[in-house]
């Protein structure tokens, strides 16, 4: 199991705007470089991108979560 | 006079509005969100209400939360400051509702300005010069023609469903208008369902230069005005006044331009009409009235003596307005800089961090409005706005020589900041010129990266 971890702090989002879809489900596989969700730091936004392949990720964080450089944002098999 | 007065903000406008507003024995109340329950807008107030977590839309945003926390600590007003609710023309109508007096304009008088095209026709109709263009929607290709008249070239071409500059084409001749504009409506309908489409001149190298005015819903007068021509992806970052680029009749023309619009619209408050300025053509242009007090409000302060805050608040107690025109007299010339917590030598990358090693420049003619203290983390929630500097001084040479003086007195440890740039343009000849326009920053940006990044 590997984590996906907060580059920045900021506010997490899992899509790139309310009324898209999120960038991955809960279960979905992951490849290196997929944007799995967006960190907000003073109006600017910055995609988070998995770091190595995986399968089934489940989010350790919520849509709008307020996050810690380092927080885990998800876990991959 | 106001009893006591929520203020609907943070950082250094709150605390800003705090300071005017105990200057005039008016009690206060802090609104904060969980990130902010250290601010220092917190620690000045009297009073304050945790009005819910971090993301601004379920705190700063939260409409409900904080009339709740003014009705709970028996306020009798509400100070929206800028950002946030300031232009919600909903927030003031709900705190007029709830029994409140909003420290501000109206609902309909936000309403009015904060559409673009009613905005353009109010202006219009005050006599104040807008930018050459359609008067409303263009519907087919003969009616943009006729356009074309009043225009020139080069033409902008907008959806007039857009937003956010989606949709714009540029024309600079006939042939080039014949192929943009159907390309333009398809394009329009395809992204918004509305073939509509708005025609406006393009101004090339223009200033950004702005009237402060008050008034009281019957009386309007002027503070004169400010230059932001520095402005990095149209946010100003260094704000002046007055202008060098006015002469003294355009000056004249331009005040009395604001001075009318206010008097048309029954504007009540601190308001500010801003202008693209064309150098070339010597003339200028209606963009848009902000219903709010601005972040640069302290250069005015600076040069005519008026605190604009104490006079929203008297001006909300139901004073009349007590300055006539005459009154006010311009001194001096002042200058503010923005600074960021953000990182120049990085594309200006946000920089949250913990402030340490604060070091505030002081003197004569130097103000610093901030929210910072040795210690205070900031968050990474909101605006990256950590502090003002403005500097006062007799001419505008003397001005940038204060701020060289005052940046270098100035530390603020633990974060990046945007210092580096004003020191770097306080010594460039363009802008101790005073030759610059809206687009130069970026121009010089791209020229200076290298000087930046060391």
């Amino acid at each position: 199991m590997a984590q996906i971890l907060s580059p920045l702090p900021g506010t997490f989002y899992r899509s790139s705007s309310p009324d898209t879809p999120p960038f991955k489900a809960d279960g979905d596989d992951v490849t290196a470089g997929d944007v799995i969700g967006l960190i907000e730091v003073m109006k600017s936004f910055h995609e988070v991108k998995a770091e190595i392949s995986g399968k089934n990720i489940r989010f350790a964080a919520d849509n709008e979560d307020p996050v810690m450089a380092g927080a885990p944002l998800a876990d991959i098999d | 006079m106001l009893k006591k007065l929520l203020i609907a903000n943070r950082g250094e406008i709150a605390v800003r509005v705090i300071r005017a507003a105990q200057d005039l024995g008016i009690a206060t109340v802090a609104v904060y969100s969980a990130a902010d329950a250290e601010a220092l807008h917190v620690q000045l107030a009297d009073e304050a209400v945790n009005i819910g977590p971090p993301a601004a839309k379920k705190s700063y945003l939260n409409i409900e939360a904080i009339i709740a926390a003014a009705l709970e600590k028996g306020c009798d007003s509400m100070h929206p400051a800028y950002g946030f609710l300031a232009e919600n023309a909903g927030f003031s109508d709900a705190v007029t509702a709830a029994g409140l007096t909003f420290v501000g304009p109206s609902g309909d008088a936000i309403r009015l300005m904060g559409d673009k095209v009613s905005a353009r026709t109010a202006a219009a109709a005050a006599g104040v010069p807008v930018v050459p263009g359609s008067t409303g929607r263009v519907d087919g290709i003969e009616a943009g023609r006729h356009v074309l008249e009043a225009t020139g070239f080069p033409v902008m071409i907008k959806a007039a469903a857009g937003g956010g500059g989606r949709g714009i084409r540029i024309a600079n001749s006939l042939a080039e208008f014949e192929q943009a504009f159907p390309q333009a409506q398809a394009e329009a309908l395809a992204a918004f369902g509305d073939g509509g489409l708005y025609m406006e001149k393009v101004i090339g190298k223009a200033r950004h230069i702005e009237v402060q005015v008050l008034a009281d819903g019957q009386q309007a007068i002027h503070c004169y005005e400010r230059e932001c021509s520095l402005q990095r992806r149209r946010q100003k970052v260094w704000e002046e006044a007055p202008s060098r680029a006015l002469s003294t009749s355009l000056r004249e023309e331009l005040c009395a331009s604001a001075v009318a619009l206010a008097k048309a619209v029954g504007y009540s408050g601190a308001g500010t009409v801003e202008y693209l300025y064309d150098d070339e053509a010597d003339r200028f242009y209606f963009i848009e009235m902000n219903t709010r007090i601005q972040v640069e409000h302290p250069v005015t302060e600076a040069i005519t003596g008026i605190d604009l805050v104490a006079e929203m608040l008297r001006i909300a107690g139901g004073e009349p307005l007590r300055i006539a025109q005459e009154d006010v007299t311009v001194t001096g010339h002042a200058i503010e800089v923005r600074l960021n917590a953000e990182d120049p030598a990085r594309d200006f990358a946000p920089f949250p961090g913990t402030i340490g090693d604060l070091r505030i420049p002081g003197g004569p003619g130097v103000r610093f409005d901030s929210m910072l203290y040795n210690g205070y983390q900031v968050p990474p929630f909101y605006d990256s706005l950590l502090a003002k500097l403005i500097v006062h001084a007799e001419t505008r040479e003397a001005a940038i020589m204060r701020l060289t003086r005052a940046l270098r007195e100035l530390e603020i440890g633990g974060v990046k900041t945007t210092k580096p740039l004003f020191l770097a343009l306080a010594a460039d000849p363009s802008v101790r010129a005073g030759d610059v326009h809206t687009r130069w920053l970026e121009g010089w940006l791209q020229d200076n990266a290298t000087a930046l990044a060391g």
